[in-house]
């Protein structure tokens, strides 16, 4: 290997060595943006200053997407072929570029100029196929036609209450005014502002619905030296986009949310974790952060850092994301202790969606009663819904709870391509599909739960007659066995098992007992799962398995199966078979067929897993 | 013996002390309970789930290993959820890797009506054996990930924090900094790593050597050579 200057990143590393092993991430970022890649003398350099152990830098530099450990292009371009991009021509797009410069997807040009990836969702759903490329710490974002510095925001609805400021470029302190409901919190009682939220009804965003005052409760009962705010911008779930909308044109918004939840639970210190493929919205948080500095709103009592991911879906999930800004593999942690008593650093801990941080200013503004005349009596509040795939005007919506969704549809122009309406994958990857019997469903917790119906994170993903669903789980599958962090079993391996069992789906190749492998795997992830990635990666399959069972059950398919299907073994023989396994076939894709060809000129490094399984994608 | 309190597993009241270890008062009135990853010297991850139990009010399988007992908790060991749950990790695992010296599991295979080929077409974890120092091969082919090698490597035991991760999901496996050979590491071949693993892919160089056919003499001939000072 040649040698490599380590001088920049010694100067740059200084900034992190006082933040220990929770500076691992942006110390590896760092070192990333001065090689292009992480040369294992970068990643030694980084393990000494930081004294973090090298093989824990190695496990971390492994977990994270984003991370290489071996070269890459200077300039990386991702495609998104998860679901709404694949509606849009994802495939054929990323084809298309990977001819043009003659290289394959996931590799690296010869003379390490140019890679081409495909990517899990990228956020930018509502402007499918999305494509996001990075160049020497520069990025552009687009659809393969038009490419821009940062992404438009398409904001509709009914309402503009949480996306008052949306839409139209990012809000500046002196646009979005003084933080008139922070000013007015601090003339209040830190239990009242609590039981402000809590009277609201406010509930979380991000996909669980916790109820938020009972989280800052928690939190502010809980006795500590030291307690933390954070706001969750991991914002990765396939159909999501609804916070990089509000983080890009409205930051502000959230940082006064922050500090009104600092207030209410005593925190001095807040993070906010925004996910390794937002980075256009990085340098809009830092000014928006040195604003409510020198405005005095943070700074003494409390004071906000940035972090940013590395590619890691699973970071989404709280405790993981905890691990994340630890300087660790995003392992999520088992619950209880929860995050309220034992988060961060094992202190009090506070986290909240963007959306629900967005939600709190206007609580305390206009006090829970007015709050809660939008809405539903057990939904109050508007929400936004990530309207993508078939439809005419796709966007953030912001709706009062209560709105069905053929009211959504037909704001977003009704069903694209003159088909009629087929599915809507509803709350993201970890949701569900409705069909067209769900149209005059209302949009609220209490209806959606009685419908079977997850709201998730306000993910509408709309499927017109033409689309082929097979594809679509296709797609799940692959996305939830590539975003498995590996910790427990039932997701580690059944994530793996759900994607080639969709696979044989999709390729009109099931077998006889696919319909009740697939279920078997999909309840053990639902029921045994150790967070809640593994506990909803089979959610919209086994939804989609109830509605379409005809999908799973390939009538070609049965006379292939017919040679090898599973034998009714005794329970003798079963152990015995044990040992047929040891000398079992060639896997149908070895790994070695897969692992990406090394540019000319590197080092024997060898590729990284996750790599090998990114060039399956 | 203060606080102690009653709870039911599989309709058997039971009392145990208030707070303590599901798993461990299960296995004090004579409830089996399997276990993978769980060994008394090292921190409960909870992460094989094949120890999950069903607890009433509870929306999703509990690990029993970390869980603690609670007045009126209402346990069952066997429910229809938790004979699935055990039965598909098992089958998934049998398709994964090799099992051939974990006979626990395979005992457990037998016990759950698990078979090893509920999977076809599935994709194996498979590599080739690592025999790069003078005291233990590994053979990852049979690593089931449970993690007590890293975890006696780190602050469970050793503090030495020669090994760590690679990959992530279903290709996650043990590895060390840029897959530098164990000499080359932090590693003080302390073996605390091979007591621990429950599989076989972590074996004494001595144990390895045998069978692959070498004589204890031809063994020993090594060793002594080795140890000559020059």
């Amino acid at each position: 290997m040649s040698e490599i200057d380590l001088t920049p990143l010694q100067t740059e590393l200084q900034k992190y060595i006082p933040l220990g092993r929770s500076g691992l991430l942006p110390a590896l970022h760092a070192a990333q943006n001065i090689y292009g890649w992480l040369p294992q003398e970068a990643a030694a350099e980084v393990a000494k200053s930081l004294r973090v152990p090298l093989a824990d830098v190695h496990g971390v530099i492994e977990f994270y997407s984003l991370f290489y450990n071996e070269p890459v292009g200077k300039k990386i371009i991702r495609v998104c072929t998860d679901q709404a991009c694949a509606l849009k021509g994802a495939d054929g797009l990323l084809k298309r570029l990977c001819q043009r410069h003659d290289v394959e997807a996931g590799q690296a040009t010869l003379d390490l100029t140019l890679t081409i990836e495909q990517s899990p969702c990228l956020g930018l759903c509502e402007q499918a196929p999305a494509v996001w490329t990075a160049d020497n710490g520069r990025w552009k974002v687009g659809n393969g036609k038009i490419h821009t510095d940062r992404p438009r925001s398409m904001v509709y609805g009914q309402l503009r209450e949480l996306t008052k400021n949306c839409g139209k470029k990012t809000t500046t302190l002196a646009k979005y005014g003084d933080y008139s409901a922070y000013k007015k919190a601090l003339t209040m009682n830190p239990a009242d502002v609590t039981a402000e939220i809590k009277a609201s009804g406010l509930v979380g965003r991000g996909g669980a619905a916790f109820p938020t005052g009972v989280k800052w409760e928690g939190a502010a009962n809980a006795t500590a030296d030291q307690k933390y705010v954070i706001c969750n911008a991991d914002e990765s779930e396939p159909g999501t986009f609804k916070d990089r909308v509000l983080l890009l044109d409205d930051p502000h918004r959230i940082i006064e949310g922050m500090c009104i939840a600092a207030y209410a639970i005593g925190a001095t210190k807040g993070y906010i974790y925004i996910r390794g493929e937002y980075p256009y919205i990085v340098p809009v948080l830092e000014n928006a952060l040195t604003e409510a500095r020198a405005a005095g709103y943070l700074g003494a009592k409390f004071d906000i850092e940035i972090r940013v991911g590395a590619g890691a879906y699973i970071c989404g999930e709280e405790t993981a994301l905890f691990e994340s800004i630890e300087g660790k593999r995003g392992f999520p942690r088992v619950k209880p202790p929860f995050p309220t008593t034992n988060g961060l650093f094992d202190k009090p801990t506070v986290i909240n969606n963007v959306e629900t941080l967005c939600n709190v200013p206007l609580i305390i503004s206009k006090g829970f009663a007015e709050y809660r005349s939008i809405g539903t009596e057990k939904s109050p509040g508007s929400k936004l819904f990530c309207v993508s795939g078939d439809v005419k005007k796709p966007g953030v919506y912001e709706v009062p709870f209560g709105v069905t969704l053929r009211e959504l549809l037909k704001m977003a122009g009704g069903v694209e391509g003159r088909k009629p309406l087929k599915a809507v994958l509803f709350g993201g990857a970890a949701g569900a599909f409705a069909t067209s019997d769900h149209l005059d469903v209302k949009l609220t917790f209490e209806d959606l739960r009685a419908a079977g119906l997850p709201l998730g994170s306000g993910v509408v993903m709309v499927f017109n007659e033409s689309r082929d669903l097979r594809d679509v789980l296709k797609r799940l599958g692959r996305f939830f066995a590539h975003e498995s962090c590996g910790k427990c079993y039932p997701c580690q391996l059944g994530t793996q098992r759900q994607t080639e069992i969709l696979d044989r789906v999709a390729n009109g190749g099931a077998l006889a007992d696919d319909f009740i492998r697939l279920q078997d795997v999909g309840w053990t992830m639902t029921d045994a799962s150790l967070c809640g990635l593994g506990q909803t990666a089979a959610s919209a399959v086994l939804s989609a398995m109830k509605l379409w069972p005809e999908l799973f059950k390939d009538e070609g398919t049965k006379m292939k199966d017919e040679g090898r299907k599973l034998k009714v073994e005794g329970k003798k023989s079963k152990v015995k078979s044990l040992k047929a396994t040891k000398v079992s076939k060639v896997p149908k894709v070895s790994k070695v067929s897969k692992t990406r060809k090394r540019p000319v000129g590197t080092s024997s490094i060898k590729p990284k897993n996750k790599d090998v399984k990114k060039g399956a994608r | 013996m203060t606080n102690q309190i009653i709870l039911t597993i599989d309709g058997q009241q039971v009392e145990a002390e208030q707070g303590a270890i599901l798993l461990d008062v299960a296995r004090e009135n004579g409830i089996d309970i399997p276990t993978i990853c769980f060994h008394e010297a090292t921190t409960a991850n909870a992460l094989c789930r094949i120890c999950v139990v069903e607890v009433e009010g509870q929306r999703v399988l509990q690990p029993s290993c970390i869980v603690r007992a609670g007045a009126g908790m209402k346990v069952q060991t066997r429910s229809e959820k938790v004979i699935r749950a055990r039965r598909t990790i098992l089958e998934m695992l049998a398709s994964t890797m090799d099992l051939s010296e974990s006979t626990e599991i395979q005992h457990m295979m037998y016990e759950y009506g698990a078979s090893s080929s509920r999977f076809p077409d599935a994709q194996r974890r498979e590599s080739q054996v690592k025999d790069d120092n003078p005291m233990y091969v590994r053979d990852y082919s049979k690593c089931l990930l449970c993690w007590r090698c890293v975890q006696v490597c780190a602050e469970d035991a050793q503090y030495t924090f020669a090994i760590n991760f690679d990959g992530r999901g279903f290709e996650t496996q043990i590895g060390t900094f840029f897959d530098k050979k164990i000499p080359e590491t932090s590693c003080v071949l302390c073996g605390q790593c091979v007591a621990v693993c429950p599989t076989g892919a972590l074996k004494p160089k001595r144990e390895f050597l045998l069978e692959q056919g070498m004589s204890a003499q031809e063994i020993s001939v090594l060793n002594s050579g080795r140890k000559k000072r020059k």
